[in-house]
């Protein structure tokens, strides 16, 4: 077995004649955080459509656990251990709380398509949405349907959504997109605290929750990772000034 | 009404007593309805209910638990009814062995193996385009059922006679009677079973397929097979209700598998209601009471059923289940003396121009289709002539006056009403925080 979570290898994705993502490779080792960022329409959230299976990829290869996952379609990614979330809000908006976390483990725990099994009897997966539902503060809201929600508690069902499943490897597409400060602080907690022995690849614009929670950033720039080191040498690293001041856009809330 | 909280089938209960209560009051209901409207054609008529019934319920597996707009599900419980008639023919040749009481399950298994096959073509797509092939099969399966007159018996369809085989505790499904708790009987076991299954992990994923079936895909769920899965299961209770619709009519015709019925099965589930599970109960009593009652006092009974599915459509999209349980709800926080005095003015009115609209209809009718047989017509028991200004004038004014009278209480009733759910809104997000 690999020790790397995640490899990309020269990965390629064109849409007609455009290519977006031009020969990207990164390597996320077991257990780190890492942190994509980059200009607006640099292909961050292209590239996790390519990872967990939304879009086929045109050249390259991706790895999941030293395995290839090419071609695979989105459940089956799902089903090796890799769990995304999404930059829009994408959450069951008429059932409860509660009853989108209950959903959201029961691959994981077997049930599959079963409908000889009463789903009030399940006690672990009863058990395992109760405790998702306290990990993300949402208790209180337990029983409202998801689509009443506040933005933020959207946003943090969200996150509870794509690790409840118990995934190795999480994707978080923009978490804290469009919250307050303070909410965002709350976020960057809550996403520490759920991916504790996790391996975490977010696309992430604001800084401060990048450099607050990132071992590892990853740059991408028009389609390539051009630069992938810690966030101390990746401030000083001169390809990734250039990028981001040297005209081609503006340092995004840094 | 367009804020309605669906919690009904998503809180976390343990089979309760609130629930034993309730399947018992339907199994009571069941036993004793034929004994409180006991003439031959109310016993008939309960027992279509029955298998409508049966019918719209597992209609509603597809299109409220799973957002499914099938036009096509007659094809189950027809095929199931063609499967039926021809195990019942062939049992009373003696050439198998089953008797009536087990027909249904004849009709279950056809449905289901035809959902088998269908299904695997249709649930690859779903939305717009599960809609269109839904379409597709229907009219291929109506082609064929003139194609292939040995099995569907051609325009005359086939037909049987149910009363065969010994004996069996001085049951013989003669008398309509026993026939209908037949019916009861697998209606009951049925309904069940299809509130089971929503019960199930399987039922839970399709409601999760109908809103967001993008995000299933990312929870380890294949969406196109929950949907096949559904839809099997959907296909074996449609087939329940063909074969006991072959037993209750004792005829099964090409009708049975037709776009028309499959309409009919829409129509009646949404206007009882697709959010709820007992929406499509309301809805078999309403549409067989509109298509059986209706059809024999009035020419124009589809007019009033389409006028009526596309009011429900437009002001009442949770169909009869939603408003009554939105006035349930209004009554269980004891808001009901604040709304009354408007709801029934608006109610009268509403009914003075349903009166007046009537009274038109009919006479429109009676003119344009009946005139040849003299013009005079017999209307909420007077004689009327539709060919003088009289009694249009008096019709129209009623209409009039009616819409007048609605559009003026309507405003008052909207607001009092409006009021009164913001409050229980209010309460509701209190009691939660």
């Amino acid at each position: 077995m690999s020790n790397l979570s995640l490899e990309l290898k020269d990965v390629r994705k064109s849409f007609g004649k455009s290519e977006i993502i031009r020969g990207a490779n990164l390597q996320v080792p077991k257990g780190e955080r890492f942190a994509i960022i980059g200009p607006n329409g640099a292909g961050k959230s292209t590239l996790f459509n390519l990872i967990s299976g939304r879009f086929p990829v045109s050249a390259g290869d991706i790895k999941l656990n030293g395995e290839s996952i090419l071609g695979l379609k989105p459940f089956e990614i799902n089903r090796k251990g890799l769990s995304r979330s999404f930059q829009i809000t994408n959450i069951f908006h008429r059932l409860s709380v509660y009853e989108n976390l209950r959903c959201a483990v029961l691959w994981s725990l077997g049930y599959k398509y079963s409908f000889w099994h009463r789903l009030n009897g399940l006690k672990d997966a009863h058990e395992r949405a109760e405790q998702v539902l306290e990990q993300i503060g949402l208790r209180r809201r337990r029983d409202t349907q998801a689509g009443l929600l506040t933005y933020a508690e959207q946003r943090a069902l969200e996150i509870g959504i794509t690790i409840a499943g118990g995934c190795d490897v999480i994707l978080l597409d923009e978490p804290t997109a469009g919250m307050s400060r303070s909410e965002s602080d709350a976020a960057v907690e809550l996403i520490r605290k759920v991916t504790v022995g996790k391996t975490l690849l977010m696309v992430e614009h604001d800084m401060s929750v990048v450099f607050g929670l990132a071992d590892k950033i990853a740059v991408v720039v028009y389609g390539e990772v051009i630069a992938c080191d810690t966030p101390a040498n990746i401030r000083n690293n001169a390809k990734v000034q250039e990028a981001y001041l040297g005209g081609h856009a503006p340092v995004e809330a840094a | 009404m367009n804020t309605i909280t669906m919690t009904n089938t998503m809180t976390y209960k343990p089979m309760n007593l609130g629930r034993w209560i309730v399947w018992g009051l339907f199994a009571l209901i069941l036993i004793f309805a034929p004994m409180v409207f006991s003439s031959g054609s109310s016993i008939s008529l309960l027992s279509q209910i029955g298998t409508v019934m049966i019918f719209g319920l597992s209609y509603n597996m597809l299109l409220g638990q799973g957002g499914m707009l099938s036009f096509g599900h007659a094809v189950y419980s027809g095929l199931g009814a063609f499967f039926a008639i021809h195990a019942m023919n062939l049992a009373s040749a003696g050439k198998m062995w089953m008797p009536v009481t087990m027909i249904p399950l004849v009709g279950g298994l056809a449905g289901m193996f035809f959902g088998i096959l269908f299904g695997y073509v249709t649930t690859k797509k779903s939305g717009t385009t599960f809609a269109m092939i839904t379409l597709g099969i229907v009219e291929l399966v109506f082609a064929c059922s003139l194609m292939f007159p040995e099995f569907f018996g051609g325009e005359g369809g086939i037909s049987t006679n149910r009363v065969y085989g010994e004996k069996f505790l001085g049951i013989t499904y003669g008398p309509q009677i026993q026939v209908y708790y037949l019916i009861a009987f697998w209606l009951f076991i049925s309904t069940i079973g299809m509130f089971a299954f929503t019960q199930t992990p399987l039922g839970r994923i399709i409601n999760a397929v109908r809103d967001n079936p993008e995000r299933v895909e990312f929870i380890g769920y294949d969406t196109q097979w929950a949907r096949y899965l559904t839809l099997i299961l959907s296909g074996f209770f449609a087939g329940i209700s063909g074969g006991l619709s072959a037993i209750n009519f004792e005829i099964v015709t090409a009708e049975n598998v037709s776009a028309l019925r499959s309409g009919g099965v829409l129509l009646f589930t949404f206007i009882g209601g697709v959010g709820f599970f007992f929406g499509p109960m309301i809805g078999a009593i309403i549409g067989v009471f509109l298509s059986v009652m209706l059809s024999d006092f009035t020419k124009a009974w589809q007019l009033y059923l389409g006028v009526f599915f596309i009011v429900m459509v437009m002001y009442a999209p949770f169909g009869v289940a939603g408003i009554i349980m939105l006035n349930l709800r209004v009554a269980k926080y004891g808001k009901y003396r604040r709304i009354w005095p408007q709801l029934c003015a608006v109610s009268a009115m509403a009914l003075v121009a349903l009166v007046g609209l009537i009274m038109v209809v009919e006479m429109l009718y009676h003119l344009t289709l009946e005139s040849a047989n003299g013009t005079e017509m017999k209307l909420f028991g007077f004689m009327v002539d539709t060919a003088a200004a009289t009694p249009w004038g008096v019709a129209l004014a009623i209409l009039a006056i009616g819409a007048a009278g609605f559009w003026h209480t309507r405003k008052s009733f909207k607001h009092a009403w409006g009021e009164v759910n913001t409050e229980i809104e209010d309460m509701i997000r209190r009691a939660e925080a």
